[in-house]
């Protein structure tokens, strides 16, 4: 170390005798050469962003429900998602009424997952007959299963809908929470516009 | 430098002249550590963890060589271990039963550390870095989990990533952050891979070194919870104590054996131990449009798991009923002002998150806190005796309590979620919570026996 050097005689240097300069420079030096070590982190993190290919792959996707037989649900991929698509007979949209009471945000107004203006609506829907929902649990991400007819299933007890495996969220026949159960939220309204009478596009929903 | 002579000759002295720290790090951790000698079959679980370590890696290196981190890719790769790899069969069923033998010997290891009192003072430090192996094993055993791309492995990746998208604000976007894409794929899986044969390995492997080096510098407990340090020799060796090697070497080799035979019976004649240790539904290639009917952790990570789903609506109610208690329970045994002062004031705060964040990011919470609450152990017992051989039989009998149900959630959390389920795990949570919270009051309750001024042995 310098310090010895400048000691004559081999005596142990005293803290009295530090150099301030010196100390100070070392100080400076730690702390340009921290922000230096601080910011080679920026790229490795920024590589834990979805990456450009990630992004690119949410295209719209166009769906034709002619085919989907009544009280039936199918499910399209987009953007890696389960979209629900189900065919509700009128039965099912008289339960949706009949749930207004029990269900935890009866009018979707929570705005976590805001439902599109066109679906915050009883049905929740463009069209009542088709519910068009992503089929992903608002409590931690799994998919739910049903749609159950009611008193099927003992966790939704008398009403139809669906029931989450992962921790037993009951929804309704229109994607609605039912009350006192983990999910916060409703099933989120993919966005979405009819092209035709019978053709949807499920991720786009632009007045063009 | 001067020529040192070695006290050794031929090959040991040679290489002793020029790297004296062998030889001096060989006494001071085997041949010259001294551990006390009253210790019993609780003791085991220390070596067999690094057992289970070295099978561990072994055996991951060996998969790594045929398996394929890649969506597209990653069952056929496991599958194809199984049926074409020679030996490929045998060194998954070791690398999976591995991973739950190792939570085994990891559970049975605290078990004997809470019995007798291992985490007292001095060797909170080698309490941490043992609270911090759990964590690193939980995190590692999680990424390891998605490798198969099986069904479990997916939607149990995507629950879990979906905990953090529960933290107010940032949430969503750190969920993405995690995943590296908008749901768990390609992206997920690669990172999880280098996770998991990589950074987190190196994380134990170092934090296993912290553990041990702080045991030898304070010395081991032993079930009398003694300090043998206390009485030593004219040459400086406590009377109690013998040297690790070959003492407890040959000890651990004999339980080694026994263990094995267990270990191996379980890799040759239940390798997936009724759908506990390899779940079903991870036979199944991973499908990201349709959950499966039932979903649950691996059997390790239950207890937590169901601490998780009890955390409901209503129960935040009882959650804030046990806030206010607690905080009134500090504030009247407290005289300091200022932590009084802090302490409603915590109070306060905590009781409006209750009720206006959303029960799934207290859920999430309450998860964290039920693995991190281990660490601050040494601070919250206060009993005089460190073993439960000198304390109450009471406290003997709360810390079986606490085990009943910790083992009782860990059974609800591999059930499907039922209503007088829900109800069973919110009692069992609330006493899990309150062992812990309590202990700084009952642990100083009750009749003490008087401790021994020497540990108990009679020569076999």
């Amino acid at each position: 170390m310098s310090t010895s050097t400048s000691l004559p005689g081999g005596q142990a240097p005293e803290s009295a005798s530090v150099d301030k300069e010196r100390r100070n420079a070392v100080i400076v030096t730690c702390a340009v050469g921290g922000v230096g070590v601080a910011a080679i982190a920026a790229p490795f993190l920024s590589s834990f962003a979805p990456s450009e290919r990630a992004k690119a792959a949410g295209a719209p996707v166009e769906v034709d429900l002619s085919s989907i037989p009544l009280g039936e649900k199918i499910v399209v991929e987009w953007r890696g998602l389960p979209v629900w698509i189900l065919r509700r007979t009128p039965e099912m949209l008289q339960s949706v009424k009949k749930a207004d009471p029990e269900v935890a945000d009866p009018k979707s107004q929570r705005t976590q997952y805001p439902t599109p203006e066109y679906a915050r609506n009883e049905y929740r829907s463009i069209k009542p007959e088709f519910l068009i929902t992503v089929g992903v649990c608002t409590h931690l991400g799994c998919s739910p299963s049903g749609p159950f007819p009611g008193g099927s299933n003992a966790q939704l007890g008398a009403d139809p809908g669906f029931v989450c495996p992962c921790h037993g969220s009951t929804f309704d026949l229109a994607g609605r929470v039912f009350k006192n159960k983990p999910a916060p939220d409703n099933l989120p309204v993919p966005p979405h516009k009819y092209v035709s009478d019978t053709v949807v596009v499920i991720g786009d929903d632009s007045r063009a | 430098m001067a020529e040192q002579k070695s006290q050794y000759t031929g090959l040991l002295g040679w290489v002793d002249e020029r790297m004296p720290t062998l030889m001096a790090e060989y006494k001071k951790h085997l041949s010259e550590y001294y551990a006390p000698k009253n210790f019993n079959v609780w003791y085991i679980f220390g070596g067999l963890a690094i057992t289970v370590l070295a099978v561990q890696i072994v055996t991951g290196i060996f998969l790594v060589m045929n398996y394929k981190p890649d969506a597209a890719l990653a069952f056929a790769s496991v599958e194809y271990i199984m049926r074409d790899v020679p030996g490929g069969w045998f060194i998954r069923y070791m690398h999976s039963t591995g991973a739950s033998a190792f939570f085994v010997v990891v559970y049975l290891h605290m078990f004997r550390g809470l019995m007798y009192g291992s985490y007292r003072k001095p060797r909170e430090l080698v309490w941490i870095f043992g609270c911090l192996i759990f964590l690193s094993l939980m995190g590692e055993a999680f990424f390891g989990y998605l490798l198969p791309w099986g069904q479990m492995s997916y939607w149990g990746a995507q629950v879990i990533v979906n905990l953090f998208g529960a933290i107010p604000l940032i949430g969503p976007d750190l969920a993405i952050f995690i995943r590296g894409d908008y749901v768990i794929g390609d992206a997920t899986l690669n990172r999880f891979f280098a996770f998991h044969v990589i950074a987190i390995p190196l994380v134990l492997l170092g934090l296993v070194v912290a553990h041990i080096l702080a045991l030898h510098d304070v010395g081991s407990n032993n079930p009398d919870g003694v300090e043998i340090k206390k009485h030593k020799d004219a040459a400086g060796r406590p009377l109690d104590g013998i040297p690790f090697h070959p003492y407890y070497t040959v000890h651990d080799i004999f339980w080694t054996a026994i263990f094995l035979i267990l270990f191996f019976a379980v890799v040759f004649f239940a390798p997936e131990m009724g759908g506990y240790f390899l779940e079903w539904n991870n036979f199944i290639p991973a499908d990201p449009l349709t959950t499966p009917n039932h979903i649950a952790p691996v059997w390790y990570f239950t207890p937590f798991y169901s601490i998780l789903r009890a955390t409901t609506e209503q129960f935040m109610i009882w959650l804030a009923v046990g806030t206010i208690g607690m905080a009134a329970l500090v504030i009247l045994s407290i005289r300091n002002a200022m932590v009084r002062g802090a302490v409603a004031v915590g109070t306060i705060v905590l009781l409006l998150g209750y009720f206006t964040l959303d029960p799934k990011f207290w859920g999430v919470v309450l998860m964290g806190v039920s693995v991190l609450i281990f660490v601050p152990l040494p601070w919250l017992d206060h009993s005089p005796a460190r073993s439960m051989r000198y304390r109450p039989a009471w406290h003997f009998a709360l810390l079986m309590v606490w085990v009943v149900a910790f083992l009782w959630l860990g059974y609800l959390g591999t059930q499907p979620p039922t209503p007088a389920g829900t109800l069973v795990s919110q009692v069992l949570t609330l006493v899990y919570f309150g062992f812990f919270a309590l202990m700084p009051w009952w642990s100083r309750m009750g009749t003490f026996k008087p401790v021994p001024d020497r540990i108990t042995f009679v020569a076999h």
